[in-house]
């Protein structure tokens, strides 16, 4: 009964945390910033109504009646967009029972990663208190050249995270798709060309249809020699068909034109590539084939002998030469696309660097990512009709010295608290009260 | 420095003044044990030597000294390779110095990066160049980094020109209990380590706390496979090593001992413990172990729990080297926050912003930062010249350095940064990088940018980085 009782307490105490329903607001005095690479917009005002952005920018009415929060010149932004990352996948990456981000299963295509996201891991907590709303996770830890399907999230604490299962298929080439094939490149691209030829003749032979193309009762034959299971072929239908995206995990400028050549073959492929160390050598093939990049923002160093170009100038040598580029994959924490996009403004100061305009930088770590996503027209910026992601910074939210303040997701204000916040309160004076400090909560 | 290179005399000088001995016949020591108290202590003695710079005045800038003092409009003055003057726009700048105009820019002492693994484990982060833990034996005191160390590791280039990074502690791994001998850099280029290495810099003891001794080790079946075992081992190191001094300094040792040498140097004070530890309730014992056998912890490494214990840390003199805001990769950062390092320093215990990481090394002003922001945010407001002091003259004293470099002040070394902003905001870089007064780093010339020996010839040689 007491163990009920708790229960109970716990679920009033999350209800209470959290606001379920969509509040209608107006976020007035703000220095607004749209996110679709245009500059911040002095005493603007945000409304958002029935979760959704209704207008942003400056001379925004208020609607009469409806609750005003004077953000007092503060920044107000869309949420941040993270594409690609593992969070939600461990709570703790290192303990292994609590992690699922690298699978050692038979199945690789097939994985579905949606049911093995936890919304109520810290790390999405933290994420979301470091304004970030959305994000595209992926298995960026697989043992094999396919890691699986990665899901579209957002980070509320409503405990229902999956904007899109199944939104993109994550492929591993380079070293470490090398490795999962067996050792070499020649051997990961003859994984890959015959995972798309089974793909396909499966697909010509009416299987991997529906919603799931996965399952099918009345599932037609397959040739004889096939390598794949039905239920890894049947995942990859969608990808040769062009109805999921093929996210290309790669950083060498030679890996990165194999990636783009594969549309010779399979013309249907829509290609993100993912990483791109030494996107910047191979620009102008990127931006005439219309491939976006998601690239780990400041890798400058020959970490591995397939980023000896590695530069912080990458980002913004691709966007120069009109590659659609957010940031993403950067392997650590989420909330760290501030910095990652700041740091890009502050190459625009360096002799000889390339970097991008505050706009643009913005942009990258919310709309275009978005777009990359296939998700503009869902999130990712302030313009009407889209969902009332917000955040409010106590200053420029790409300063390292700023953080957010309020969250709104879905036009629903988001707790901030978290294990961090708790153990700061606990600790903000060291040494014991008048209980010992497992008392104090 | 030649002192450091003398023979051990004075553990000699004290056997024969103790009165104990004195009134037995003493035996004259084997040449064993002779030579086992009469070692060259600096085998691998630093060759580096300071480039020429130009006499050098930084007008217009602000200043932050590193030890917590800021001035606006303010001059700097170097020469011969040394701090000559610091102070306002009336500072007399004398006549054959060189001029630069630092208005809307700021000057900080050399950014010192006390955990730093460039050089053991280099890019290209290959098997062939894992050399930073020696992870055969749970106590590997003999080992010296120094002897790992790759000095054309292309991170020191990144770390001097994105993060003005002018010297750094490179340390042994954290897969042992006591992993070995650290050693200080100058983050300048040479042929060999002997020539990056910093002189008069004491040696550091790379010891470790928690999860990864236990794991490794139990992993392999062996003792420690649990943080008691953790425990016993070190203390049973650490006794062995009371015994090895008292037999040496009795003349009584039949050989030398690489790894004991290393554990009686920390006994004496020589050597720095810079000690790899999460968690508060382990970083308490480690302190009592310290007081058990008469030793300090110098500093506390990665130290993500630190904020619990500020008041013990405080009372021990003991820094906590922390990075802003990494937690949760492993069990024992689940409990890092944000606020580590305002609630450390509104408890009076000194902090010290680390990388331990080669990436992290390019941007610890802005690590620093964060910190600042997530503590402003908590109620403590800590100003801009404080927070640089965690980056330059808290290390040096954390590494025995700051009486040579750490802060801009008259007859340290001219070790300086010209950032083109306020080093706290993520959008400035450093403009110029001065070490011991010779121009290194500049960002308006593409000369003044190392290139290591593997960059050559390769894409990306010589570009923007």
């Amino acid at each position: 009964m007491s163990l009920r009782r708790t229960l109970l307490g716990a679920a009033a105490l999350i209800a209470f945390a959290t606001p379920a329903v969509a509040q209608d607001v107006a976020i007035t005095n703000a220095t607004v910033v749209i996110g679709d690479g245009s500059a911040p917009i002095q005493n603007g005002t945000v409304v958002l109504r029935g979760g959704k952005v209704v207008a942003a920018g400056a001379g925004v009415a208020v609607p009469a009646g409806i609750r005003t929060v004077d953000a007092g010149g503060k920044w107000v932004t869309p949420g941040l967009v993270v594409a690609v990352t593992d969070i939600g996948l461990f709570d703790v990456e290192a303990v292994n029972e609590s992690n699922d981000s690298d699978s050692k299963s038979p199945f690789n295509a097939a994985l579905d990663l949606s049911p093995a996201i936890n919304p109520l891991a810290q790390h999405i907590a933290v994420s979301r208190a470091g304004g970030v709303t959305r994000a595209a996770v992926a298995p960026i830890g697989t043992g094999a050249i396919f890691g699986g399907q990665g899901a579209i999230i957002d980070l509320a604490s409503d405990g229902q995270p999956i904007t899109q299962a199944r939104a993109f298929q994550y492929v591993e080439l380079g070293e470490a798709g090398a490795r999962a094939a067996g050792g070499s490149r020649a051997a990961a691209h003859a994984v890959l060309r015959n995972a798309f030829m089974e793909a396909r003749e499966l697909a010509r032979r009416g299987g991997g249809q529906g919603a799931d193309p996965r399952l099918q009762d009345a599932a037609p034959e397959r040739p004889g020699d096939a390598l794949l299971t039905r239920f890894d072929a049947a995942a990859l239908v969608p990808v040769v068909t062009g109805r999921q995206p093929l996210y290309v995990r790669t950083e060498r400028a030679a890996d990165i034109r194999m990636a783009l050549a594969l549309k010779a073959d399979f013309p249907a492929l829509k290609l993100v590539i993912v990483g791109a160390s030494e996107g910047w050598m191979v620009a102008r093939e990127l931006a005439a084939a219309g491939v976006p990049v998601l690239a780990t923002p400041l890798n400058d160093l020959p970490a591995s002998f397939e980023q000896l170009a590695a530069t912080q100038s990458n980002v913004g040598r691709m966007a120069a030469a009109g590659v659609r580029v957010g940031l993403g994959a950067f392997g650590d924490q989420p909330r760290y696309a501030p910095q990652y996009a700041g740091n890009l403004v502050s190459l625009t100061r360096v002799p000889g660097a390339s970097g991008l305009t505050w706009g643009q930088a913005f942009a990258a770590i919310s709309s275009v990512p978005a777009a990359i996503l296939g998700m503009d027209s869902r999130f990712g910026s302030l313009k009407p009709g889209l969902s009332g992601d917000v955040v409010i910074w106590d200053g420029d939210p790409l300063e390292t010295t700023s953080g957010a303040v309020q969250v709104f997701i879905d036009g629903v204000e988001q707790s901030l608290e978290n294990h961090q916040t708790k153990l700061r309160d606990r600790y903000k004076v060291p040494t014991e009260g008048a209980l010992p400090k497992a008392y104090e909560w | 420095m030649r002192t450091r290179s003398l023979i051990a005399g004075a553990a000699a000088l004290a056997l024969l003044a103790t009165p104990g001995l004195a009134k037995k016949k003493d035996p004259e020591p084997s040449p064993a044990a002779k030579a086992a108290r009469e070692f060259n202590k600096d085998p691998y003695p630093s060759t580096y030597k300071p480039y020429p710079g130009e006499a050098t005045a930084l007008v217009g800038a602000t200043v932050f000294d590193g030890a917590g003092g800021r001035i606006d409009n303010g001059t700097v003055l170097f020469a011969d390779g040394k701090v000559v003057a610091v102070g306002g726009a009336d500072l007399a700048i004398p006549a054959n110095y060189r001029r630069i105009d630092g208005t809307g820019k700021f000057v900080t002492p050399g950014i010192i990066d006390i955990h730093s693994h460039l050089g053991d484990y280099p890019s290209p982060s290959v098997d062939a160049h894992s050399d930073g833990n020696e992870a055969t034996a749970p106590t590997t005191p003999d080992v010296w980094a120094e002897h790992s160390i790759w000095p054309q590791d292309p991170g020191f280039s990144r770390a001097l020109a994105n993060g003005g990074i002018t010297a750094l502690q490179i340390l042994p791994g954290s897969a042992n209990l006591v992993g070995g001998r650290s050693v200080t850099l100058k983050n300048v280029y040479a042929r060999t380590i002997q020539g990056m290495k910093f002189p008069g810099a004491p040696y550091g003891l790379k010891m470790a706390c928690g999860e990864n001794p236990k794991r490794v080790y139990g992993s392999k079946g062996r003792m420690p496979s649990t943080r008691m075992g953790n425990m016993a081992v070190n203390r049973a190191t650490w006794i062995k090593a009371k015994e090895y001094k008292a037999k040496r300094d009795a003349g009584k040792l039949e050989s030398r001992d690489l790894a004991m040498e290393s554990m009686v140097g920390v006994l004496e004070g020589e050597i720095l413990i810079q000690n790899h530890c999460y968690r508060a309730d382990e970083m308490a014992l480690v302190l009592d172990m310290a007081r058990e056998f008469g030793y300090k912890v110098t500093a506390f490494h990665h130290a993500t729990e630190a904020f619990k214990i500020g008041d013990l840390l405080k009372a021990s003199g003991t820094c906590s080297a922390i990075w802003a805001d990494w937690w949760g990769f492993k069990m024992e950062s689940y409990d890092g926050i944000p606020e580590n390092a305002g609630i450390l320093h509104k408890t009076g215990a000194c902090v010290v912003i680390h990388s331990d990481d080669e990436n992290g090394i390019q941007r610890l002003n802005q690590e620093a930062a964060k910190a600042q922001g997530d503590a402003r945010r908590a109620g403590i407001d800590i100003p801009d010249a404080e927070v640089i002091r965690w980056l330059t003259l808290n290390p040096a004293t954390a590494m025995g350095i700051d009486k040579q470099t750490g802060s801009l002040a008259a007859g340290k070394m001219a070790d300086v940064v010209l950032w083109n902003g306020n080093p706290l905001s993520v959008y400035s870089r450093p403009d110029k990088v001065w070490v011991d007064g010779a121009l290194l780093f500049d960002a308006a010339d593409r000369k003044r940018r190392p290139v290591s020996d593997f960059e050559l010839g390769q894409v990306g040689e010589g570009d923007v980085k």
